[in-house]
């Protein structure tokens, strides 16, 4: 089966191909059976992959298959995919999750213009994603890093004759490109010191001689500190952290399916991978990991509070998505690598979850995305109001949820290495995560309907086709954490077992069995304290009356958050206008008067010889005769007083 | 004893470069008003000369994917100054030869319905074009690489001037001027060369580029001669600040012009930087360095910025070429082999990406008789092949992986980060605002609402339109995916030019101009066996 692990990244493409090429002059049904059939096989051969792998003894524990040479020569990169205890976590995730996205696109979507373009584009993304996942060398990877990217500027701007979403998808494909532009100068770094973007060379070589990287100097920095900066501002780009988050809340403008697998369990989690990937690097770089952490645990709980003030359902879960990709950062720089792709994994079934619920709510309400117009949907929509608490549940931490355990892990990982700042900044996000979500289902599910009635009259439960997959994710949100119990509430912790091969640090501090089961003690008690304010805040008859007396009281405070602290404004005012300013005096000014300009004045200058030539070649001989005259004093003068 | 004649009859060089001119010929006596027979005529024998292109490269393609240096037969042509009939091509100039040959039929096909007029005589300069274009690109003497360059601008010239819009005789004008005024100062120091060379080498005179090579010259005269040649090379590339004909031209020419324009004849002056100012002049190139490095980092920002707030979409496309060859100037200045691979495909992958952006706009500008943004919006629902497209060219353009433009790139940045650092990290700036000015090209004109009536019953390409882009698209996809099979003709010789620039960059300046010996064919094929 191994040897069939590149027909999991082409699979999809060849869906992709397909339904792009000739989509439109396919039947409906022959549409969804190659666009969802694809990842479904994509899905079965990853399984098959993974057994064997999972059964399998293999050099260096990895499983090496290479295609063909990309490029050879000085330059000598191959196209090859790696199975390896880290990408077998990533391709179990992206081809599950992502499988029952697509199952549940083919009920959201039914009804839309542009069908098969939708299952092509999701199909492709599926292919960037996996081949980002396996590649064996930084560059496959970031093929699928930026084949991602396009996937996901087409799928924001799916619904392309409205003016939003291009915008939007351009917006994110442009902020975007600027952590690409780091991520490829940290390239060319690894690559102008060790001649190679492989893995297996790049680390190995490394984690031997330590010294290559910490003592070499690139443009002022240790190497080892110029790679892990390069790579992390790319991450910051792709997995929406400050201050290049400003894209992934305006992603909401696409498909909600879309959201859910892009924007919430695959794509924008690339960057930690990447973090995770490079943790050999990272590890010798002890500035930059603190620096990695602090972004994190900043982004994790600023994030959280524009979260509380949104209205918008999908908005409220992008911001979530934003602070929970902090999590996941705060742990990877802290050196729980482990940690922040067991939060990978667990974030991507119940995020998914929650984003595929709202989509149920939207699909419901007739497009609606705006909570204050909902309400009291728990009658009418059951089993999606199930599933979206279960989500909620998770996502804040309840035990024995999934979330508790991932979450637990990484303010352990805080607490362990004695940095109490941060883990207080992931206790507080912590209980506001639980308020922002349980507000989200106060205002959604609970109280008294505050649409039209006309939207009241088509209140209905999705069709099975999209209620299925919400059930499948959430028991994965249910049952995902029990793979990493930690050793002190009696489990054996598995999944961190499972990556210590690939983690080149040894292991975290170990701290008293009994401090750690009172902070995890704390940490329940804020999730249900978020839980329980937010049920006191929003829990009566009409959920946002409580607020609006809030907002009143503190205007100034609720117009930042609910403008997202202006961020947007400050960039378009700070980088956007002043470079077109620049741009257009290069264009009006320079281009026109300076360098036309002396051009011309060289022209001029040749027609003013001209003209003077024309006026003394008269034709007049007494006139040169003059001229003569004039030229022998002249000459005279200075043979005599010279 | 071969003759010319003689050589034209063979799978030669010579019928390469001169087929098109033989064949120009009959359109001469094709009444004015005989535009389909011409078009027709025109489109075959471009389609015969593709066919002479790729017969030529399996005649001479290595088995090892290598291409070797392969000369015509040398004619003798001014015998008392030396001057030669001398034709050659190796891996620096097999894909550039190749990819002129290739527009030449995509042009027609893109050119079908834009010219109305003069059909005939606009094919015939289009065939004369290619004679230049590929004379310059494979004349191993320099007198004669003299002629075919000034050969070429004729040519252009009357494509511009009379095919062209609204100003189009500025336009032509700003364009001959600003490319005659270099030129006519490379000519005066490849006469000096030659002197020197005779002077140096018992009174025999000599044009040829190998012995020309020979040339030991001190660093004072090197500046000079390195000055005249990089001046005319700069303004075709062109590089900042010279590069303002460039916007006027290709606003006014017709799309065909702007294709060949971009798509071929810029890459004359990157490639005169590899093939002659560099290698020529080893010492003042290092010694200028510094200066062309910063102006090649300050076209590919300046570039780009400046297409970012244009309002014609043929403008950006344009000022995007200033960018992109600011690439490929980064990479030749690099003197890194990577760099140098990836310059040369860079050339070829611009020619590919912005000639189809440039076949796009022609496609528009047929249909609505203008290039403005603000004239368009929302085009993907009524021409959604048209939108299909323009999103492919662009994403080339913008360097997106798997697509051709990204190799060019980053093997160009990857190799000048290793010997340059941080001018590479800065140049790796413009690949945001390539992605910058590009998208906004597309949101402009096919994304959003459709604003304007006029756009609401536009027709999507026809077959014609079609076939003139899978080709390149075809190309695209095939070099992003699979670039060795591109990069491998070229390797060898770049790695040997590379080498012997290096080498003698090295070496210690000299008091006075002297001769280095000659090579002697044992001892290149020692050299080649070296390898």
């Amino acid at each position: 089966m191994l040897e069939l692990l590149w027909l999991i990244p082409i699979l999809p493409l060849a869906g992709a191909a397909v339904n792009g090429l000739l989509g439109r002059r396919l039947p409906k049904a022959l549409v969804t059976a190659v666009g969802v059939g694809a990842p479904l096989l994509s899905l079965l051969v990853a399984l098959g992959c993974l057994w064997e792998y999972a059964h399998g003894q293999f050099p260096n524990d990895a499983y090496d298959q290479v295609l063909y040479a990309w490029t050879t020569g000085d330059l000598s990169i191959p196209v090859a995919f790696l199975l390896d205890r880290l990408s077998a976590v990533m391709l179990f995730i992206v081809t599950f999750v992502g499988f029952w996205i697509h199952v549940y696109s083919a009920g959201y979507m039914a009804h839309e213009e542009g069908y098969s373009r939708y299952f092509a584009y999701l199909n492709l993304f599926m292919s960037a994603m996996l081949m980002l996942v396996l590649g064996n060398n930084y560059l496959v990877m970031f093929v699928g890093w930026e084949g991602v990217g396009l996937c996901s500027y087409l799928l924001i701007g799916f619904y392309y004759d409205q003016p939003f979403p291009p915008y939007a998808g351009k917006k994110a494909f442009i902020v975007n490109r600027v952590g690409d532009f780091a991520f490829l100068v940290g390239m060319f770094a690894l690559f102008a010191n060790f001649g190679t973007l492989n893995y297996h060379d790049l680390f190995t070589t490394i984690a031997t001689q330590p010294g290559l990287v910490t003592d070499h100097y690139t443009m002022g920095l240790p190497l080892a500190s110029f790679v892990a900066l390069c790579f992390f501002v790319g991450a910051m780009g792709k997995s929406a952290q400050i201050p290049l988050y400003v894209w992934l809340p305006d992603a909401m403008a696409g498909p909600t399916p879309v959201s859910a697998l892009i924007h919430a369990a695959t794509m924008v989690t690339a960057g930690v991978y990447m973090v995770v990937r490079s943790n050999v690097i990272y590890q010798l770089a002890p500035g930059v990991s603190q620096f990695v952490a602090v972004i994190g645990a900043a982004t994790a709980i600023f994030a959280a509070t524009i979260a509380i003030a949104q209205t918008d359902i999908k908005k409220v879960l992008a911001y979530s998505t934003v602070s929970q990709l902090g999590y996941m950062f705060l742990a990877a720089g802290l050196g729980a690598y482990s940690a922040a792709l067991f939060h990978v994994m667990t974030h991507a079934f119940f995020k998914a979850l929650l984003f595929l619920g709202s989509g149920s709510v939207i699909h419901a309400m007739g497009g609606e995305q705006d909570m204050s117009k909902m309400g009291g949907l728990k009658k009418y929509l059951p089993s999606t109001f199930r599933t979206y608490v279960i989500g909620a549940l998770a996502i804040a931490g309840i035990p024995p949820l999934a979330g508790f355990f991932s979450k637990d892990e990484i303010l352990h990982a805080a607490a362990a290495n004695g940095q109490w700042v941060l883990w207080a900044v992931g206790l507080i996000t912590a209980g506001l995560t639980a308020f922002y979500m349980f507000r989200s289902v106060f205002l959604t599910f609970f109280g008294s309907f505050r649409g039209t009635h006309e939207q009241e009259h088509h209140l209905h439960e999705s069709p099975p086709v999209m209620t299925i997959p919400l059930w499948i994710l959430a028991a994965g949100a249910v049952v995902a954490g029990f793979v990493g119990v930690p050793k002190v509430l009696g489990g054996i912790d598995r999944f961190h077992e499972w990556l210590q091969p690939v983690l080149f640090h040894p292991g975290q501090p170990e701290m008293g069995a009994g401090t750690e089961v009172l902070l995890i003690a704390i940490a329940v008690i804020v999730a249900a304290a978020g839980i329980f304010l937010a049920w006191r805040a929003y829990g009566g008859e009409d959920g946002l009356a409580n607020e609006r007396a809030w907002a009143a009281r503190f205007p100034t405070l609720h117009r930042v958050l609910a403008n997202k602290y202006y961020v947007d404004e400050i960039y378009d005012a700070l980088i956007v206008r002043p470079l077109a300013v620049l741009s257009r005096f290069f264009w009006k000014v320079v281009d026109t008067y300076v360098i036309d300009g002396t051009i011309n004045a060289g022209a001029y200058l040749t027609e003013l010889t001209g003209d003077v030539g024309r006026f003394s070649t008269t034709g007049n001989v007494r006139s040169y005769a003059l001229y003569f005259f004039v030229g022998v004093l002249l000459l005279g003068c200075w043979i005599a007083f010279g | 004893m071969e003759t010319f004649f003689g050589l034209l009859a063979g799978n030669t060089l010579t019928r390469l470069v001169f087929f098109p001119t033989v064949a120009a010929v009959p359109l001469f006596f094709f009444t004015k008003t005989a535009s389909k027979a011409a078009k027709i005529y025109v489109l075959i024998a471009s389609l015969i000369e593709l066919a002479f292109g790729v017969l030529y490269l399996a005649a001479h393609l290595g088995r090892d994917g290598g291409f070797p240096l392969v000369h015509d037969t040398v004619l003798s042509w001014i015998s008392g100054y030396g001057v030669k009939y001398d034709l050659a091509m190796d891996g620096i100039s097999m894909p550039l030869v190749l990819l002129g040959i290739f527009l030449l039929p995509l042009v027609i096909l893109g050119s079908w319905r834009g010219i109305t007029e003069h059909w005939p005589m606009f094919g015939a300069s289009l065939l004369l074009l290619s004679t230049g274009v590929l004379g310059a690109l494979l004349a191993y003497d320099l007198f004669l690489f003299y002629v075919f360059w000034e050969v070429m601008l004729v040519p252009m010239y009357l494509l511009i001037g009379i095919w062209g819009g609204e100003r189009k005789i500025y336009a032509a004008v700003k364009f001959f001027l600003f490319t005659m005024a270099g030129s006519l100062l490379m000519l005066v120091a490849i006469l000096w060369m030659a002197w020197t060379f005779q002077r140096l080498n018992g009174g025999v005179w000599s044009f040829a580029y190998d012995d020309l090579l020979r040339l030991n010259l001190p660093l004072h005269q090197q500046v000079w001669l390195f000055a005249a040649f990089a001046l005319t090379f700069a303004i075709k590339v062109p590089m900042f600040p010279f590069h303002t004909w460039l916007p006027d031209a290709h606003v006014e020419a017709p799309t065909g012009g702007s294709v060949i324009l971009a798509g071929i004849l810029l890459k004359l002056g990157t490639y005169g930087f590899l093939r002659f100012a560099l290698p020529l002049f080893p010492h003042a190139s290092e010694v200028a360095r510094p200066l062309l490095l910063a102006l090649a980092v300050t076209g590919i920002l300046y570039g780009a910025l400046v297409a970012w707030v244009q309002v014609d979409m043929k403008k950006l496309v344009a000022y995007s070429s200033i960018a992109h060859l600011g690439f490929v100037m980064l990479g030749l200045l690099a003197a890194d082999v990577v760099a140098w691979q990836g310059s040369l495909l860079q050339m070829v992958n611009h020619g590919l990406s912005t000639g189809a952006l440039f076949l796009l706009v022609g496609m528009l500008y047929d249909r609505r008789h203008t290039k403005k943004f603000d004239e368009f919006g929302g085009l993907a629902r009524v021409m959604p092949i048209f939108a299909f497209f323009l999103v492919f060219a662009s994403l080339a353009s913008v360097g997106l992986p798997a697509l051709n433009g990204f190799v060019g790139e980053f093997m160009i940045l990857t190799g000048s980060f290793r010997t340059l650092g941080w001018p590479a990290a800065v140049a790796t700036f413009g690949v945001v605002l390539a992605a910058i000015y590009l998208l906004k090209m597309i949101q402009l004109t096919i994304w959003g609402p459709i604003t304007k009536d006029e756009n609401r019953k536009l027709a999507d390409l026809s077959f014609r339109e079609i076939a003139a882009l899978v080709p390149l698209c075809v190309l695209m996809l095939w070099i992003g995916v699979a670039p060795n099979t591109f990069l491998q003709p070229s390797r060898q010789t770049l790695e040997t030019v590379l080498a012997q620039y290096r080498q003698r960059v090295d070496e210690p300046d000299v008091r006075q101009a002297s001769l280095r010996p000659a090579t002697t064919g044992a001892e290149v094929a020692a050299t080649e066996a070296g390898r």
